[in-house]
């Protein structure tokens, strides 16, 4: 229970850094596509016996690759295209792992298992966080950067391509941890939702960060403890606290929330302070 | 020789990958010291041109070289700066006036981007500059269109590129603003600097441009505005889009004097005069010209 605890942890603090940058670049739905695309390469890395974090990168690199190339070289706009990539690659994996005798439960993939995670499992999922949340946090403006504006970026003679696949590697990379807490039909909103949380929330970088983490452990410790003493599934305890903080930022966030924007419609705010709105409109 | 910059686009072709040509063996050399209008109508290969010579796109063949180096040596020294179309950025960003001025020191810190005193001292100079210091830790969504713009400015000043290029810079910005990025213009063409600007706003360009490139395709024309600028040459360039008022059959009357005023509800129209001479807002600084004009009339 404990290293439950400390797992869910981590692997909500990872996903709630890198959470930031996705949402802001727009590749929510990129996160969702990995996330199932990852399944081929996970099962053929198995049977390759090479670690489980490579197989999955490329698999995802696959899917995200491809899916830019057909979405060039034909009509078909890029969602469609990501859409029919994906399916099509994670029904090949399910077809993969039924064919696969090994250890591992479809259950466990697809909707986690972090209540019977092993002790091995814990260290390496502590050490991997550590370097993908290290590595994202020290390179935070570059990476913002790209997402903000990939034409500075190029100007100052920055790699956009370098930066690109380095967000997308450590976007792979933390799927796969969180694939043991989650599961890969939950993840994507281990991956989006904190950073739609803290966006609602503030106009600054660096404290939607830490208010992304904070709700995505928040999130996860309750929802393993209510998991736990629901005997319910934890995956979806977890993601089911973080849609609550979610639907509480939405209403009540202080600047951009519906209610505040529902009081400032009506005018009963005027008296004290002038909303976004009236600053925005404001001339020259 | 960063003091003087010059830029030479030499013979440059660009394809879309479809292969259709976006711009074809487009020549024309600029050096220190000038305010460039580019000047084109949508698709006319405008943009294409800026990212070649920002590196974004590979030209097919033909060569752009900066200071005589390619253009990727160059960037790496930090000399280009550029400031986006309000439609590229996303304004609902997490990021104040103060950052986004801040992403032009990136190139001259270390890889962690943590930013010295000589960076923050450089940023609050360029934001004086503009007038946004006040609203430093305003989010750039909250800001109108032409503080917008000056904040943009202020990142290509503390970058403190040598080759400047603007993409319609006042598409959405009010007169007052227009008027304060021109006179900065001015003080940077000053300092040496070779400015291009990427405008469909034909009436501003004999303003605050000393020369001009028009393109269609490819590089119609180029050289000093009051010789380029011609209603010959902008009717190539434009192949007939432009409309067209003449006033010689007007209801002016002699006794109406010189004065005629033209409203427009945004851009400044492009007024040429008798025998298709540039007109002029004001004649401060042009004495010179209005000489010239005078002893060709007699």
């Amino acid at each position: 229970m404990r290293d439950a605890l400390y797992v869910g942890a981590m692997v909500a603090t990872m996903c709630a850094v890198l959470s930031c940058f996705l949402i802001l670049k727009g590749w929510s739905l990129m996160g969702d596509a990995i996330s199932h695309a990852v399944l081929p390469g996970i099962v053929i890395a198995f049977l390759l016996g090479l670690p489980l974090a490579i197989g999955a990168f490329l698999s995802g690199l696959a899917c995200a690759v491809s899916t830019g190339f057909i979405q060039q070289n034909s009509r078909i706009k890029e969602d469609t295209v990501m859409g029919v990539v994906f399916t099509g690659m994670f029904a090949f994996g399910l077809v993969l792992f039924s064919r696969t005798t090994s250890d591992m439960h479809l259950d466990h993939i697809l909707v986690g298992n972090i209540l019977g995670i092993t002790t091995r499992q814990v260290w390496q999922t502590l050490g991997i966080g550590v370097v993908v949340i290290g590595v994202t946090l020290a390179l935070r403006r570059d990476l913002f950067l790209i997402c903000f504006d990939p034409g500075q970026a190029r100007v100052l003679a920055l790699s956009e391509r370098f930066l690109n696949y380095l967000l997308l590697t450590l976007l792979a990379t933390a799927i796969v941890v969180a694939l043991q807490a989650v599961g890969i039909i939950l993840v994507v909103a281990m991956l989006i939702t904190p950073g739609s949380i803290a966006h609602l929330w503030t106009d600054r970088f660096d404290r939607m960060l830490l208010i992304a983490v904070s709700a995505a452990v928040s999130a996860t410790v309750s929802g393993i403890l209510i998991s736990y003493h629901l005997d319910a599934s934890t995956g979806a305890c977890i993601v089911l606290v973080q849609s609550l903080w979610f639907i509480l930022s939405l209403i009540f966030a202080p600047k951009y929330g519906l209610l505040r924007r529902f009081l400032s419609v009506r005018g009963w705010l005027d008296a004290h302070k002038k909303g976004p709105s009236a600053a925005s409109s404001d001339p020259s | 020789m960063t003091d003087s910059p010059s830029l030479a686009v030499e013979g440059v072709s660009v394809a879309y990958s479809n292969g259709l040509l976006a711009l074809q063996n487009a020549t024309f050399h600029l050096d220190s010291g000038t305010i460039c209008a580019l000047v084109g109508v949508n698709g006319s290969g405008k943009s294409t041109l800026f990212k070649s010579i920002m590196g974004f796109v590979k030209p097919k063949t033909g060569t752009v070289r900066i200071n005589q180096l390619p253009v990727r040596e160059v960037l790496k020294q930090h000399l280009v700066a550029y400031v986006p179309q309000a439609e590229e950025v996303d304004w609902q960003f997490p990021v104040s006036v103060w950052d986004v001025a801040m992403m032009g020191r990136y190139g001259a810190m270390n890889f962690l981007r943590i930013p010295r005193a000589a960076d923050k001292r450089i940023v609050e100079e360029s934001l004086r500059r503009v007038s946004m210091w006040e609203f430093r830790d305003r989010q750039i969504g909250e800001l109108s269109g032409g503080q917008k713009k000056r904040v943009f400015l202020a990142r290509a000043l503390a970058q403190g590129g040598k080759i400047i290029l603007l993409d319609e810079p006042f598409t959405g910005v009010d007169v007052k603003t227009e008027e304060a990025i021109i006179t900065l213009l001015h003080e940077l063409r000053a300092a040496g600097c070779i400015i291009l600007v990427s405008t469909h706003n034909l009436g501003s360009v004999p303003e605050f441009c000393d020369q001009v490139v028009l393109i269609n395709r490819t590089v119609l024309a180029y050289g000093p505005t009051s010789e380029v600028f011609t209603e010959q040459n902008l009717a190539a360039t434009f192949g007939g889009v432009l409309r067209q008022f003449q006033f010689e059959h007007s209801t002016i009357q002699d006794h109406d004097g010189r004065e005629v005023r033209i409203l427009t509800d945004d851009e400044r129209p492009l007024i040429f005069g008798k025998d298709g001479h540039l007109e002029y807002k004001n004649r401060g600084g042009r004495e010179e010209l209005l000489k010239q004009r005078s002893e060709e009339h007699e």
